[in-house]
């Protein structure tokens, strides 16, 4: 899967529009609790969220990911998209809520940990 | 050889900038041609430690040591201190507030995910006096 594919399987806008599309993506993980994130490394490129702050994207780029995705309409402040454009961390937003989003990106491949 | 040193002060009132030392000391590994594994461990366990440092310790200092086969990783404070260190050591115990759990931390898994990702752990508290943390990830 790519990060193109999840745009469009999650109805999700781009919020950093000058990063890559088209990077492969094979794992994921959904939280709201970032240290449970930190616990289970598996190469993980895609982490979704209803968390919004900072750190959200320190976690992602401590991680080495790819793209996090806020859901339930959430939109990061100006500093998180900042922090993700210096870090090449493509940055979603989609209405749906996280079990949703998990459920359809299973559905079309992506795995967890 | 001397070890390459690097120090940063983690700031206790903006938990915004926490994490700031963690990301700036991987840039520099990544500069200094340090790749893979050991970079996210190294990254993985000083970001935890740097989190506490601004939520339960009001700041502190993180020292890094960069040797050509190892990084060491010291983090000091003058914060409250653990009173159980084998309690806080355990996945899942936690003493964080509503407000830090609404943060996204809080979950207890903080000085368990350091010991995992470091080769050695070593800390020291005194309540009252602060904490003091050395990690080693070898290269
Ligand atoms: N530097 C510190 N100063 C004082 N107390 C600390 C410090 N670091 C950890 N503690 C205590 O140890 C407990 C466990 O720490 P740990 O990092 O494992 O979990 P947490 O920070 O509560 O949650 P998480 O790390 O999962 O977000 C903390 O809740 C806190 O009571
Ligand atoms: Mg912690």
């Amino acid at each position: 899967m790519k990060i193109k594919d999840i745009i469009e399987l999650l109805d999700a806008e781009n919020l950093t529009p000058e990063l890559d599309l088209e990077q492969e993506l094979h794992s994921a993980c959904g939280s709201d609790m970032m240290s449970d994130v930190l616990a289970y490394v598996k190469d993980q490129a895609v982490l979704l969220t209803g968390l919004n702050n900072p750190q959200v994207i320190r976690t992602a780029d401590m991680m080495d990911m790819l793209c996090v995705v806020y859901v339930r309409g959430k939109r990061p402040d100006a500093l998180s998209l900042k922090i993700a454009n210096e870090k090449g961390i493509c940055v979603l937003t989609t209405e749906r809520a996280l079990f949703t989003c998990c459920g359809i990106l299973y559905d079309n491949g992506l795995r967890g940990a | 050889m001397e070890p390459i040193k690097f120090n940063y002060t983690v700031p206790g009132d903006d938990f915004t900038r926490a994490g700031e030392a963690s990301a700036d000391l991987k840039n520099k590994l990544k500069k200094m041609g340090i790749t893979g594994a050991p970079v996210r461990n190294i990254s993985i366990a000083l970001y935890e430690g740097e989190i506490n440092l601004a939520i339960h310790a009001g700041g502190g200092e993180i020292t890094a040591l960069v040797y050509p086969e190892k990084v060491e990783l010291f983090l000091d404070d003058n914060g409250p201190g653990i009173a159980d260190i084998n309690l806080a050591l355990q996945e899942g115990y936690s003493s964080a507030t509503d407000e830090v759990r609404s943060l996204g931390f809080g979950a207890g898994m903080g000085l368990p995910n350091m010991k995992k990702y470091a080769d050695e752990f070593h800390i020291e508290s005194q309540v009252g006096e602060g904490t003091h943390i050395k990690m080693v990830v070898n290269l």
